[in-house]
């Protein structure tokens, strides 16, 4: 199997006044279909940085980042991206804002209206798509955000801490639904966060970056004697607090 | 909902709320109808000189007789038209150029003092400098109005624009939108409430532009009847339309408040 996303040597620095700051060195590493891969690392070490460049906001100042074997052109919507918060805007309805990135990429193409409105009411959102965001809670705005991303259909889900902004309770919720949404659709999927519980629970690999510039200090493959495992329940696995632990350790 | 069910507090509750509304449109009406009354006796009573302070009564004579000639109507409409026009104006190119300046940040960057300074400069400085350039018309009165409002409303919609949340602008860019998509699905509707905001206080600041404009290059409009008043000592002239422009600043207020609730 080819791997859908691969980076390889990449590095990338901003530049600010005073000086110049090295957020990522010399990152290699390969995604392979419909895998879940977790990224966690100290906060404020390029984790959110990497992403950008993923998803092509910003370019590599060396190194070559390929997907499906090619140089991507410019931002695609081969891979969607999700951030930290739903930022829906406000004065669209659900449907406005689900609809978003079809809009702006003009697609007309009827299929993809369709697919949303499938999502729509599997996920629960169907009877709300007349309402404005702020008449929605905040794992539903989470998963309409989550909708919008997927109404381009993009082979590679990018996500930006998603739960962050969500109280705990939620959180375990909407990290359960989001995790189903992928792995039903069959998505590969990148996640970045500082927390190691949910690094564990929804990757099938953990990726350790160490503190500024930020470069691959361990992969840990996650294997849980669990069938069928959701984020909820992998915490209960026997596994859990030893790649816990170690994960913890490597982060020192 | 049961009648039943509302408590009794909440019953007197709810009365005493509209007591004190009630209260206070009351006490509000009285100060307006005292303030009249006190006028008009002490000119009646010679208290106060009414030649030069006028009264309630001449000012209403003095409309009736301006109304049934219909020369008070020509007027009022001279002063409205030149204040929606340059209102228009005001609105099309404070948002034209707030657009412009988002759009090419050098600009921006290279104009922010001058737009600074043009804002805190008292515009009817600016008045007869107009007036002689472009001649005693209306188009140095509608020019004069612009000068008025034009810069604060600049300045206002585009921080406005730029107070617009990044993670937003980022959002859209992940979704694979360019600048334009920026501008339209997110800077315009989002700054929509600044926009209007600035509208409802901008409709105030073209009228004080164009009674400027009118004290200096006019023979028709209210600021006109209040200079040309003054010096032949009609003052009924005076502070009739000063009464009519009381009325006519609350309509445009209200209207602009109206339109604000229609779009939002």
């Amino acid at each position: 199997m080819n791997p859908l996303l691969s980076l390889r040597n990449i590095t990338y620095s901003y530049n600010t006044k005073k000086a110049e700051i090295k957020a990522i060195e010399n990152i290699s590493l390969d995604l392979y279909p419909g895998s879940f891969t977790s990224i966690v690392g100290p906060s404020g070490c390029g984790k959110s940085t990497l992403l950008s460049l993923i998803s092509g906001l910003i370019a590599p100042q060396s190194g070559e980042l390929l997907i499906n074997g090619r140089k991507p052109e410019k931002i695609n919507t081969h891979i969607g991206y999700m951030l930290q918060r739903d930022n829906l805007l406000d004065w669209r309805t659900i449907y406005g804002n689900v609809t978003l990135g079809l809009e702006i990429n003009h697609i007309k193409d009827k299929e993809y209206y369709l697919w949303v409105d499938e999502m729509l009411k599997e996920y629960g959102l169907y009877s709300f798509r007349n309402a404005h965001p702020s008449q929605l809670s905040g794992g539903m705005r989470q998963r309409a955000a989550l909708i919008r991303t997927l109404a381009l259909k993009p082979d590679l889900l990018l996500l930006d801490e998603p739960f962050s902004a969500l109280d705990y309770q939620t959180r375990l919720e909407v990290a359960d639904d989001i995790y189903s949404i992928i792995k039903e659709q069959n998505k590969t999927a990148i996640l970045v966060t500082h927390d190691i519980s949910e690094a564990i629970s929804m990757g099938d690999r953990v990726v350790v970056l160490s503190h500024r510039p930020a470069l691959i200090k361990r992969i840990f493959e996650i294997n849980l004697s669990i069938p069928n495992r959701t984020p909820f329940t992998s915490r209960q696995a026997p596994e859990f607090a030893g790649y816990f632990n170690s994960i913890w350790e490597e982060l020192q | 909902m049961k009648k039943s069910n509302i408590s009794k507090e909440r019953i007197q509750y709810l009365k005493k709320c509209r007591n004190y509304k009630l209260t206070v449109s009351i006490i509000q009406v009285l100060i307006l109808i005292c303030f009249i009354g006190l006028w008009e006796i002490s000119t009646r009573y010679g208290l106060i000189n009414p030649f030069i302070f006028s009264s309630p009564s001449r000012i209403i004579n003095t409309f009736l007789t301006m109304a049934k000639s219909g020369v008070i109507f020509t007027h009022i409409w001279i002063t409205l038209g030149e204040t929606f026009l340059s209102f228009f104006l005001i609105v099309i190119s404070g948002i034209g150029i707030a657009i412009l300046l988002w759009m090419f940040k050098g600009l921006s960057d290279c104009l922010e003092p001058y737009l600074i300074v043009l804002n805190s400069l008292p515009k009817s400085a600016l008045a007869p400098m107009i007036i002689v350039m472009l001649g005693n018309n209306m188009k140095a009165i509608i020019v004069t109005a612009i000068s008025v409002a034009i810069f604060g409303m600049i300045i206002n919609i585009y921080t406005g624009f730029l107070e617009i949340d990044k993670d937003k602008i980022m959002l859209i860019q992940t979704l694979g939108g360019t600048r334009k998509d920026i501008l339209i699905k997110l800077i315009l509707p989002g700054s929509k409430k600044i926009i209007l905001s600035n509208m409802k206080v901008n409709i105030g600041l073209c009228l004080v532009g164009v009674i400027i404009g009118e004290f200096l290059a006019a023979n028709k409009g209210l600021g006109y009847l209040i200079i040309y008043g003054s010096q032949v000592f009609k003052m009924s002239y005076v502070a009739m339309s000063i009464v009519i422009l009381c009325i006519i600043s609350t309509l445009l207020y209200k209207l602009v408040d109206i339109l604000e609730k229609i779009l939002s």
